[in-house]
């Protein structure tokens, strides 16, 4: 039989799945108990037990000089920053990306300027943010917003023009004003569409967090991995690590599970 | 007043022209068929009447006033594909003609009012026998259902025109028979002209009123550019049909020429 005729059944599947976590984890551990077995002061691999202890305490103690529950305000922090930012730019790409699509005069207005401007790379403007607008919480979100942006807005306004042209003739039929079908033939077709843009920008609006919070920040989980690298801890930076890769794949994971609650319809359409 | 007048219509793409002087009437409750060859200008033409592309010379009147340079609710269109909204249900499809005309802000009805719509929803979509569908959504519905509901919709909006640009091409040969029968049932049931593009020559004579074939006279590669369709053909059907009128012959909905008094010898049309 052919490679790609033999499919997997379905607890293959679930072995199969687990067999690179399991590998990943069984390689940290043995070459961690290498290193340690040769110098237990060695930094690079930590012992899971300090990892444990080490979180342990930023997350169930309070630090004692701010008393502050560390780990818990820095994902608070990072998650609030997140958050606003992507309410920003989706709510924009949205409303913008659906009357670059929907009208020919704002596609000719907007297109060729989108186009240029999403290849400013964010990271090179990150200092004209500082400069500007300063060290403060509107630098960091306006970087994440910039970031995700320009994608998003591009994104939508193309799936708006792949919508088939008959919807937009046969609702003009039903006799539909411009701001009828906007609400409700394109708006309501591409909210599920923008779900899946957003999932893709997930991605790197980490990156752009983690960017601005090492640069200049006083809270937050990218901040705290820059800050601790001079000590070299791993022993915070990896669960951090670890926690930051848990949450991005939550916040996806809720983003699908809601895509596929609201809009039961899409599914069904996308496939055929 | 004959419901469309086309008076020496030209259709031109650069150099290309596709129709070349066309000039007919239809009367009002005709059902005008349009054959011809693919690429012979009757989708092209049926655009024209649906308002999305204008001819580059002569007038189309509709109830003797110039035809609207966009499509409109005088005019219920259903393609062959794409007809139908997917994010809306069966019920929502057919109700939202009505929402748009009743609601100009938000395109969407509650309470009172909406029951009411819904309602009479309820009863179009019954009369093109989708009755215990109205809850699903367009992808979960065979092709032939497609059409119905895009009948439904289309005439929810009472159009005076019912444009259809091979509605039943894609249909499986028993399932377009069944919506050929609710097709001449809604014609004689509705105030309605019909225009109607087919590739299906029986189809044509089946539920006709009249045909007109499309052809270009002239069709060798030099001269396909600088001559287009024109009307090669142009048949009343006989025994004439007219609309609501098949009642008073026969129950079954036939024609029956011994007792319209037409001469015999032609043979019968099958109106199912």
């Amino acid at each position: 039989m052919r490679l790609l005729n033999v499919k997997p059944t379905r607890g293959q599947a679930v072995i199969l799945a687990a067999l690179p976590f399991a590998l990943t984890c069984a390689a940290y551990l043995l070459f961690s108990h290498l290193r340690l077995a040769e110098n237990p002061n060695d930094k690079l691999l930590p012992a899971v037990g300090g990892m444990v202890q080490m979180v342990t305490d930023l997350a169930f103690h309070p630090d004692p000089r701010t008393g502050d529950y560390t780990f818990w305000v820095d994902t608070a922090a990072s998650l609030q920053r997140l958050f606003i930012a992507l309410s920003i730019s989706t709510i924009a790409a949205l409303v913008i990306g659906i009357v670059m699509g929907l009208l020919p005069l704002a596609g000719a207005l907007l297109n060729p300027y989108v186009a240029v401007i999403s290849m400013a790379p964010p990271l090179a403007l990150l200092p004209i943010l500082f400069i500007v607008m300063g060290l403060g919480e509107t630098s960091k979100i306006t970087l994440i917003v910039i970031g995700t942006f320009p994608l998003l807005v591009r994104d939508l306004a193309l799936r708006v023009s792949e919508l088939p042209r008959e919807q937009f003739l046969k609702a003009q039929t039903l006799g539909a004003s411009t701001w009828q079908i906007a609400l409700r033939v394109v708006l309501p077709q591409m909210l599920p569409r923008l779900v899946d843009a957003l999932r893709l920008q997930l991605g790197p609006a980490w990156l752009f967090l983690i960017a601005a919070e090492a640069i200049a920040s006083d809270s937050g989980l990218g901040y705290r991995i820059f800050l601790v690298r001079r000590y070299l801890a791993m022993d915070i930076i990896l669960p951090y690590v670890a926690w930051i890769t848990l949450l991005a794949f939550l916040a996806d994971a809720a983003l699908r599970w809601l895509q596929a609650r609201a809009f039961p319809w899409f599914a069904v359409a996308r496939a055929s | 007043m004959s419901a469309i007048q086309v008076e020496r219509v030209w259709k031109e793409y650069g150099d290309q022209i596709v129709i070349e002087d066309i000039s007919f009437e239809i009367e009002r409750r005709g059902f005008l068929m349009l054959v011809g060859p693919s690429g012979c200008g009757k989708t092209t033409f049926l655009r024209m009447l649906l308002g999305e592309e204008a001819p580059t010379r002569g007038t189309i009147l509709i109830d003797g006033k110039p035809l609207a340079a966009e499509p409109d609710c005088d005019r219920g269109v259903v393609f062959q594909r794409y007809s139908v909204f997917p994010h809306l249900t069966a019920l929502g499809n057919v109700m939202l003609g009505a929402e748009l005309s009743q609601a100009l802000l938000l395109g969407k009805l509650f309470g009172a009012k909406r029951r009411a719509v819904e309602e009479e929803a309820r009863a179009l979509l019954d009369q093109v026998g989708l009755a215990g569908a109205e809850a699903k959504y367009p992808a979960a519905m065979s092709g032939g259902m497609q059409q119905r509901l895009a009948l439904a919709q289309a005439l929810m909006r009472r159009p005076k025109i019912l444009l259809l640009d091979e509605p039943f091409g894609a249909l499986d040969p028993g399932i377009r028979a069944d919506i050929q029968a609710l097709m001449q049932r809604l014609w004689n049931e509705t105030d309605l002209t019909v225009v109607m593009v087919t590739h299906d020559l029986s189809e044509a004579f089946r539920l006709g009123t009249r045909i007109l074939a499309f052809e270009r006279s002239r069709n060798r590669p030099e001269e396909r550019e600088r001559y287009g369709a024109t009307i090669a053909k142009d048949i009343a059907i006989w025994p004439p049909r007219i609309a609501g009128g098949s009642k008073r012959f026969n129950r079954s909905g036939r024609d029956d020429p011994a007792k319209t008094g037409a001469s015999s010898g032609r043979p019968e049309v099958q109106a199912s």
